[in-house]
């Protein structure tokens, strides 16, 4: 009889361990993976080239589906490049409302990642804790876009729009009494910044939560230590960035190295990692939580002291206010073109790079003095992660596939484009 | 711009020299043209020189300058038709020349110094061939893989040298190169199932382009040149 030495075998697109359309084509012998053969592009809509048909202002709404747990880092990234083209100054309270939801959005992307890690690699409550928290800051994009994911909130100059006066509330239902609503709404009696300034009290407790049920669980460290060790220059070699190089010991982080927006003004601390293995990259991931809850913290408490503009006010390149375009001829035309037409950017190109919760999440705009950009790339930092997969699996059992998918914070959203 | 930045520009005009050519930017960023011939020894000195220590490659994307400051709605003059939806296009034509512009594509490589703490930018232009081919730059830095594989995927432009140049973001047996400027927004063909056949099948296209908004290029002082150095002196 025939000896089977090894095999090739298929995992995903359709695997709930993929976290989204991954697919794997994996040679094995044995159960232990000799390479593999990441397969992406399923969920590709060609983002970049739909950018450049529609003005520049349309397509900010496409970088919240990019990287779709973390949208507004997204949306940072690329507003920053239009603005660096522009040569416009962003109001200061704007910048520091950009950081703070960066932070906001850097807790939603860990804990979406921790709950997702967890339940793959075998820890099922981390999912329920972490959704319980990512509600409430749901909560916040919804407050301040009118929507939950998709914010569409940050607008080269500025953001939006200030922060709102109040938090909506939970409505009466069948399925809760009038006392847990009353504790559910008791929160959110005071404006959003009393909410946000509750949440960063209530946050590191739960930190300390999800630390105990994994930090010095054994299944845990079975699961992650020494698994997909990656050396501070393989990490370097490869691309990676964010978590993943700090995992490896790098101590590279924009927001420190390269600050933008008032993030030179805050006062945090860069986690890095030793052994460059699975379990570091979590201790960083949880460790940059409570940074950012930190920041946070310095945000709330300088948004409530400083009211002022939001929006930069040149209105050729930002929508003058529904009063002003009601009232005045000049804002009108304004308005209208704006909306019509867009503005046109001077020629040349720009690459900005913001500290995705990710890593580098950059976008590179070509423009050739157009309404719309020439050429739009957007990189990706799971791309570049994905990449390194079939090194970083190699000698691994077929379980630890699932546990350095996990590691790597795999969108398919951003890798696929 | 910051020191720096300059200090790195000459270093570099001074160790490079006439391989290099140093393209003005407007937004205080570093970019350096390169030919292609030299692409391979300027990437390898700019990675292993301690001056320049630009251990991490970024990102590797590909451009296609062919319509390149072309607007579609000539706004020079007032007009009595107003705004037209009615963009003219020409039609299609796929890459059937033996020659592109040398002008056309171009590969930029965005470059990251960690340990000097500077960004800089290389383009190639991949001259006249078809299809265009640079030299891959894989093994300067593994990271560049797959940026090369979509790079070609999308823009056909071949590495020389690469390990696995397959198409990574399109469709298997997918045709053509879809972010050349020549390729249709809309693409060439659509899929349905069909039910006779029982099974899935391409078409061609039966939807139409349509602009929403024209791509227009308005004359704007405020950016011209001339006039920033008189605010500013």
């Amino acid at each position: 009889m025939a000896e089977i030495q090894s095999y090739t075998m298929n995992f995903g697109p359709q695997h709930p361990a993929a976290h989204g359309v991954l697919r794997l084509v994996l040679e094995i012998e044995g159960e232990t993976i000799q390479k593999a053969d990441p397969h992406v592009g399923l969920l590709h809509r060609g983002t970049e080239k739909l950018a450049e048909t529609k003005p520049f202002n349309q397509s900010i709404g496409y970088m919240d589906r990019l990287d779709y747990v973390s949208m507004m880092c997204n949306e940072h990234g690329y507003v920053m490049a239009i603005e660096k083209l522009l040569g416009i100054e962003v109001p200061e309270r704007a910048q520091y409302i950009r950081v703070m939801f960066d932070e906001v959005t850097r807790i939603l992307n860990h804990l979406m990642w921790l709950g997702a890690h967890g339940l793959d690699i075998g820890a099922m409550t981390m999912f329920l804790y972490c959704f319980r928290e990512r509600e409430d800051l749901m909560d916040l994009y919804e407050a301040v876009s009118g929507t939950r994911m998709h914010a569409t909130y940050y607008r080269p100059g500025g953001v939006y729009r200030d922060l709102p006066d109040s938090m909506p509330k939970y409505q009466e239902s069948k399925f809760r009494n009038k006392k847990e609503l009353d504790r559910m709404n008791s929160v959110r009696e005071g404006t959003m910044l009393d909410f946000i300034e509750d949440f960063t009290n209530r946050f590191p407790a739960c930190v300390d939560e999800y630390e105990t049920l994994l930090t010095d669980n054994r299944i845990w460290k079975q699961r992650t230590v020494n698994i997909a060790v990656v050396s501070p220059e393989r990490a370097m070699q490869l691309g990676f960035s964010g978590p993943m190089l700090r995992g490896s010991g790098v101590a590279w982080d924009l927001r420190k190295k390269q600050p933008y927006d008032v993030y030179d003004r805050m006062d945090f601390d860069i986690p890095i990692g030793v052994n460059g293995d699975c379990y570091d990259r979590y201790l960083v991931r949880v460790e940059e939580m409570r940074q950012s809850n930190r920041i946070i913290k310095q945000c709330v408490d300088w948004l409530r002291d400083n009211p002022g503009p939001v929006i930069a006010e040149d209105h050729k390149i930002t929508p003058p206010t529904r009063v002003e375009m009601k009232d005045d001829m000049e804002s009108l035309i304004h308005h209208f073109k704006l909306f019509t037409e867009g503005y046109c950017v001077p020629e040349g190109e720009a690459y900005a790079a913001v500290e995705h919760p990710k890593g580098e999440f950059g976008v590179y705009i070509v423009s050739d003095g157009a309404n719309k950009p020439y050429r739009v790339k957007i990189r990706a930092p799971g791309f570049a992660h994905l990449s390194a997969m079939s090194e970083m699996v190699e000698g691994h059992m077929l379980a630890d596939v699932v546990a350095v998918i996990g590691t790597q914070d795999i969108v398919f959203g951003e890798v696929d484009r | 711009m910051t020191d720096r930045y300059e200090t790195l520009a000459a270093r570099i005009d001074a160790r490079f020299g006439e391989q290099v050519s140093r393209i003005a930017s407007s937004c205080r960023e570093l970019t350096y043209e390169v030919d292609k011939d030299d692409l391979i020894a300027v990437a390898t000195a700019l990675r292993n020189e301690a001056d320049f220590g630009f251990e991490m490659l970024m990102d590797v994307c590909g451009v296609d300058y062919l319509n390149y400051g072309d607007d579609e709605w000539t706004t020079n003059s007032a007009t009595g038709t107003g705004f037209s939806r009615g963009v003219q296009r020409e039609s299609v034509i796929l890459d059937e020349a033996d020659e592109f512009d040398g002008n056309r594509f171009a590969v930029v490589y965005h470059l990251l110094s960690i340990q000097n703490n500077v960004r800089m930018r290389l383009r190639v232009f991949t001259g006249t061939g078809n299809p265009p081919i640079v030299k891959s730059v894989v093994d300067i830095w593994n990271g560049a893989n797959w940026f090369e594989r979509e790079a070609f995927d999308l823009y056909g432009i071949l590495f020389e040298g690469h390990p696995d140049l397959r198409r990574i973001l399109t469709d298997y047996g997918f045709i053509g190169h879809p972010f050349r400027k020549d390729f249709p927004i809309m693409g060439n063909v659509e899929v349905s199932y069909d039910d006779e056949q029982g099974r899935v099948v391409y078409k061609p296209v039966s939807i139409e382009p349509r602009t929403l908004v024209p791509r227009v290029i308005r004359d704007d002082n405020r950016y011209s040149a001339d006039l920033k150095d008189a605010t500013d002196g």
